[in-house]
Parts: C-alpha cells; structure tokens; sequence
C-alpha cells in the first residue's frame, strides 16, 4: 500500500511539472513504474550477490579475503579475512572493498546486518560500506567493532536510508594486527535489511560540541565529527561516522561564511556565522560559529638583505630546506595545522596550540655568522593574564643528528602583557638571549604556549645578523 | 474460562499471528475468519482524551508526590512532583516527563498521576494509547492498584499492570498481575514482542478485558495473554474495585539505573484513557 502512494505522488507531481512545461498532449499512464536501481539486499550469503567484486586496498595483504566453506554461520560458506602478523612481507594490514559497480537502490533498507566471529577476541578498526574508490559519498563506517569467537549479529545503520539511491559500495573493512599479531575473523549472512527498529537517531556535527573559531576572509574548514547514532532493538546505541552527504549543513549568515555538501566552510565576509545542519529531518548536535574579522592582513614583507638573511620559512627570502612546520609529536602534542595558504601568500596557521616544532635537519644550519631570531606572530584570540608564547631554539651539537648528548637548546618567553591579539606582533630577538651551547647545528624552532594560547599564525621565521 | 478455553485462545492467538501476514497481503477486511475477538466491552464509562491544555483534568486525576517508602518500595530514583515540567497536557497528550535534575534530594523527576478516590471499578475494558521513552533505566506504566490499598497493604490489594516497559527493551512490554502470594519476582506475568516495530517511535494501544473470570491482556489489536483464577497460586483478589495509575519511573530494581547512554528528558505520551464495561 505504502509503495502505492509513494508512487502516485511521484506521478501527481511529474504530471503537473508535464503540464507546467509543455501543457502535456498524453497523460502518464496509471502504471508508470519508475525505474530503480536493483533492490538487492544481498551483499554475501552463500557466496559473491550478482555484480558484486572485490578490490584490496592498496598496501593490504592481497590474499586476507577467502571464502571459507568450512567454517560458516550458516548456508555453505562464509567470508574470510585473515589480517596479517606485523612485518608480513604480503601486506601490514587487511582491507578491501566490495562494490557493486552497476549501483543499488538501498532506500527500502535501515542497516546493513551480518553475522561474525574471530580467532580470537579482538577489534576491527573499521568496517562499513558506501566505499567506491571513487567519491565515497555516502561512505559510513563503524569504527572499533568488538568481536568475539562466537557468532555474533551486527548492525550498522544506514544514517539516512534515502540517499543511497543508487549506492555502488556495498561493504568495506579495513584491520591491522592486534598486538602486533594476525588473526582471522568470519562475516556470513551480509545484507542490507529493513529492521524497523532502528530508532531515536542523534546526529552530530563537530563531535557534539558547540564550538566558537576566529578566522579570516579566504579561510576554508571542513566540519569534522559527523556521526549517526542509533538505538538498536538490543537497546544498545551504534554510532557511526557518516559522510558530509548525508548532512544538510546551514550557514546563518551566507555573507560570512558558506558550507558545502562536503562540509567546507568557505569564510567569504567579515562578521560572525554559525555553522548547523541537518540530517533526515533532525537537527545534528553540535555547531561551529565562525568568528571572521575580515580581510586577513599579511605580516609586514620583511625588508632585510638576503645577504644578511637565512630564511626559514617567508615569501620575501629563499627559505632553506624545512622537513616540516609541524612534528605532530605524540602523544603529548595537541597542535594542528602548519603551513597553509590565504590569498596567494603563505602562513604557518597552529590550532589547539600546546607545543609545535618546525624542523630542518637536513642538513642543520650554521648560525655562528647570525646575532638575531626574526618572526612575525598573530595570536587570533583575546589575550588572558597567564598566556604566553615561548619560542625555542633547538641546536643538535657537532654530531649534527637529535641526541647524542650534545644538544642545546633554550628559549624566550612573550607573556601576555607583551602581547596583543589580532594583530602581527614582529619579533626580532637577539640569538645571544636564547643561551644556546652551540648554534652550528640549528635544526628546531618550537612555539610553546601549554595551551594558554590556542590558536597562532606564523610568518617570516629568520636568522639575521 | 477453564484450562481448555485458556489453550484454545492460545492456539487461536498463534494462528492469528500466522495468518496475519498473510492478511495484510489480501486486506484487512478479508482476514475476520481467523482474528480472534480481542475486546468485547464496548460501553464506554470513562474517557480522557487529554483535549484541554494545561494540568491533567483532576476530576480524574490525582498524584503521588515525592519518593514514597524506599522509592515507592522499588529503589526507584526519581522524585514525582506535580509542576508543569513534569506534567502537562498539550496538543491532545498527557506528557509525562522524566528530567535529569537535582530536586529535593533526588537526582531525577518524573510524574505519577493515578485515580484514586476519583475513579475506580471493578471490572471491564482499561486502555490507553501511549507513545514510551526510550533508554536504559526508563520504567514507563500503565497499571492498577485494588481501591482498599489503605486497609488492605499490597500484596493483597492485588496489583494489575496493563504495561510495563524497559526502555533498554524498546520492543518488548509486560503484563502483569501480583496478589497475595504471587507478587514482584513471583507475579504473574506475560512479555508481548513487536516485530520490526518498537514502543518508543510510535504510540501503541495497552489495555485489559476484565471479567470475574479473566484478565485478559492486548496490545494494538493483539491480545496475547490471558490469567485467570486458576492461573494464580493464592487468592484470586480482582474481584473489587481497582484505581488507575500512569507513571514514568527514573531506576529501581525492575529496570536498573540510567547510564551515561540515557538521553534526558525522556516523554511518555497519552494519547487517551478510556473505560468501558
């Protein structure tokens, strides 16, 4: 009855456009089907559903996937992955995909269901579907799935059932070794099924968090966190991360701040804009409210002669070779970010600041001719009592490598009454101050500011004398 | 109804459940052959449709306020209170809300109207049609306490419970029926299953067929368990007046407590109570 109706809306409303657009000589007739896509809800029962294919992921064990007909849940065979042990010459990990090229409609479905079990207990880092290798649009993936040895039914839901109109991705997975060791894990009975219980959803954007983000005209942030939670006939609450697809994101102010399908924010005014969205018809927790001042102000072009100049990162000098502007040093690092590009110039941007080091090992650079540190900083928050900037120097010694017991390093510390927000503060600090052992070897420049100050841009970092 | 009519409604119960698919496909109205008779009392004595905004009706309805003995004998959590965010009627539903605040002591409110000293009957037709909560440690029900409550303590007054909910079983309601010698972990009770559907996305109808011989207990248009005399291992105590109880319960030892899981607030929406004989 319900596909009925569905059906003679579709032709009411295709009638009128008819009619609106060329006032129609021949009506549709009363049994117009529409076409869809193959309604398969069958991934892997006893074997491979019609048009179904399996491609590894690039790096993965190339043979982890078998089928298995000795050890199944039911019917005559299973699928088999077998991840493999850490260094395995075949591959470091088991991942693949399992199209459908010719396409699905899923819409009539709420989750994607399969029995599983493992060698061993374990975690699989990822698993889902809606991976294509092509724009992996409605892309959904269960993350850290606990599995057992014994068979166990799982659900991951479809976060909005009518997107996947014609869906190519029907499974994915990705696992590495748990404990540096390989196992292998079973999936049998994959489908795509209509539960009926799948309920209470709470979508999120931003992790949840409602978040607040100065930024400039020329800025672009992707939305990150976008998850799907369900309630489950269990009574358990599944979460998934979801693609951006799925999500109608919402600017409140277009003149600030726009939002794409994918969840970039483009910043294209001054002002501020808050960032929501929607999926299914609710409203997902969770927003980012975009703070613009505005055109973003270059640092002051620095005007030194490049003889007396080594450059470590600016647009006005040749900059020395740099491994990078952000170590990611874990686990203790929080910083985001690094080099970035507004408007045609280039700019170090940091954001969740705790410490960052630029590094240019290779090779060190001899400072014995330099007496001065310039740098160009702009703190793109209000200024509290107890922030600071510490800016260290880190020389690696005559062995010219970290370590060895020859390093040297110290730093110059900005408290907050010597800072101001929203503008460029230029540095230019005598090397002498930085009490270095050695500075033959430079390799390492860190902004440290313990999180007082979260958020920092970067320009024209050099030596002078 | 004897031993044999009990075994008959039940092999009628499970043909209807099987012919019912195949019903939905031919029509509903091609399928009376085979649906047993889920209700028979159809003069209606009582009625809250729930169409005037604001408090509950309290020609009606009455409350139970605060924490009762050890929470209400079931170490439940929550403090009942009668304010407007804990009860209300609004576009046609009494909404009872469960919130997560720190109110007199307790970490949780809720509500619990009932109809004591205000309407009470012995037997005849009890339902109610309500949308649940959902989450762990929510206890939704739609129950009946024997009217000499006072003079006559529980067990004895004798206790139906038309619905009873686990939030963390979205899918599955009780019925339930406690006396004197057959009460809480020894009551007798029934659990009825939707398939491919739960209470908390949709309202549902929860009622009882009361007759001196029976209890009988549906759910939509499913009636999937029947208790009579013979069912009960003392004394067959509903066969006086009973009072009407609706409550949203936060915990207690039926459901457990609410984890970092359970979304606050939670509703449980009715649609009406109506009465007949």
């Amino acid at each position: 009855m319900k596909n009925i109706k569905v059906i003679s809306i579709r032709i009411v409303v295709l009638v009128f456009i008819s009619l609106i657009l060329s006032n129609c000589e021949r009506n549709l007739s009363g049994d117009v089907e529409f076409a869809r896509f193959s309604t398969n809800p069958e991934v892997f029962i006893d074997g491979f559903s019609s048009g179904l294919q399996y491609f590894p992921f690039q790096g993965s064990k190339l043979d982890a996937f078998k089928v298995d007909t000795e050890v199944r849940y039911s019917g005559s065979s299973s699928m088999r992955f077998d991840v493999p042990n850490f260094g395995d010459p075949g591959g470091a990990f088991a991942g693949a995909i399992f199209p459908d090229n010719g396409g699905r409609d899923l819409t009539d479905y709420d989750a994607l269901t399969f029995w599983a079990k493992a060698s061993q207990s374990a975690t699989i880092n990822e698993i889902g579907f809606g991976s294509d290798f092509g724009e992996n649009k409605f892309i959904v993936t269960l993350n850290n799935m606990r599995i057992s040895t014994a068979w166990t039914k799982y659900t991951i839901p479809i976060p909005d059932p009518s997107r996947l109109v014609v869906e190519k991705g029907l499974f994915w997975y990705a696992e590495g070794p748990e404990n540096e060791n390989g196992y292998s894990f079973w999936i049998d009975e994959l489908k795509f099924e209509k539960l009926g219980t799948v309920a209470q959803p709470r979508p999120a954007i931003n992790f949840g968090q409602d978040e607040t983000m100065d930024t400039f005209i020329g800025t672009t942030i992707t939305i990150p966190g976008l998850t799907q939670t369900f309630n489950l006939a269990s009574g358990q609450n599944v979460t998934v991360s979801a693609a951006p697809s799925y999500f109608t994101f919402k600017s409140s102010n277009v003149d600030v701040a726009r939002v794409n399908e994918n969840g970039t924010i483009t910043i294209v005014g001054s002002g501020t804009a808050k960032i929501t969205a929607i999926l299914a018809g609710v409203r997902a927790k969770g927003s980012l409210t975009i703070n613009s001042v505005g055109t973003f102000v270059p640092a002051p072009i620095p005007t030194r002669n490049p003889a007396n100049v080594i450059s470590v990162f600016s647009d006005a000098y040749t900059n020395i070779p740099v491994d990078f502007y952000n170590g990611f040093f874990a686990p203790f690092q929080t910083t985001l970010g690094g080099a970035v590009n507004i408007g045609g110039e280039n700019v170090i941007r940091y954001t969740q600041l705790n410490f960052v080091a630029t590094e240019f090992k290779n090779p060190t650079v001899n400072l014995s001719q330099m007496t001065h540190f310039h740098v160009d900083i702009q703190i793109q928050e209000p200024i509290n009592p107890g922030d600071f900037i510490s800016i260290e120097l880190g020389d690696f010694g005559p062995n010219n490598v970290f370590g060895g017991g020859d390093d040297s390093s110290g730093r110059v510390t900005f408290t907050n009454t010597a800072l101001s927000s929203n503008t460029w503060i230029s540095l230019d600090i005598p090397l002498a101050q930085f009490g270095l052992a050695s500075r033959n070897n430079m390799a390492q420049i860190f902004f440290i500011s313990d999180a007082t100050i979260s958020t920092l841009l970067v320009d024209n970092m050099y030596f002078y004398k | 109804m004897n031993q044999r009519n009990q075994f008959n409604l039940r092999i009628m119960n499970r043909l209807w459940l099987r012919f019912s698919s195949v019903c939905m496909l031919v029509g509903l109205l091609s399928c009376s052959d085979y649906e047993q008779t889920v209700t028979t009392m159809n003069q209606l004595v009582m009625q809250d449709e729930f169409d005037t905004n604001g408090a509950p009706n309290s020609a009606i309805w009455g409350y139970d306020i605060g924490t009762g003995t050890n929470g209400w004998g079931n170490n439940e959590l929550q403090f009942y209170t009668d304010r407007k965010e804990n009860v209300t009627v609004q576009n046609g539903y009494l909404i009872i809300t469960a919130r997560k605040e720190s109110y007199q002591g307790s970490p949780y409110t809720s509500a619990r109207l009932l109809t004591k000293g205000k309407f009470e009957q012995a037997y005849g037709r009890f339902e109610a049609r309500i949308r649940l909560p959902w989450g762990q440690g929510m206890w939704p029900a739609f129950w009946m306490l024997g009217a000499d409550i006072d003079t006559n303590p529980w067990p004895a007054a004798g206790e139906i419970d038309i619905m009873e909910f686990r939030g963390q079983e979205p899918s599955t309601v009780l019925g339930t029926v406690h006396g004197p010698g057959y009460s809480a972990g020894e009551s007798i009770s029934k659990s009825y299953t939707l398939k491919n559907d739960r209470f908390d996305t949709g309202f549902h109808v929860f009622g009882i067929e009361w007759t001196p011989k029976y209890v009988n207990f549906y759910v939509d248009n499913v009636l999937y368990n029947q208790i009579t005399p013979a069912d009960v291992p003392g004394e067959w105590v509903f066969n006086k007046s009973f009072f009407i109880l609706i409550n949203l319960a936060v915990g207690g030892s039926f459901v457990g407590s609410p984890n970092n899981e359970t979304v606050f607030p939670q509703t449980m929406l009715v649609d009406y109570v109506r009465v007949y004989k």
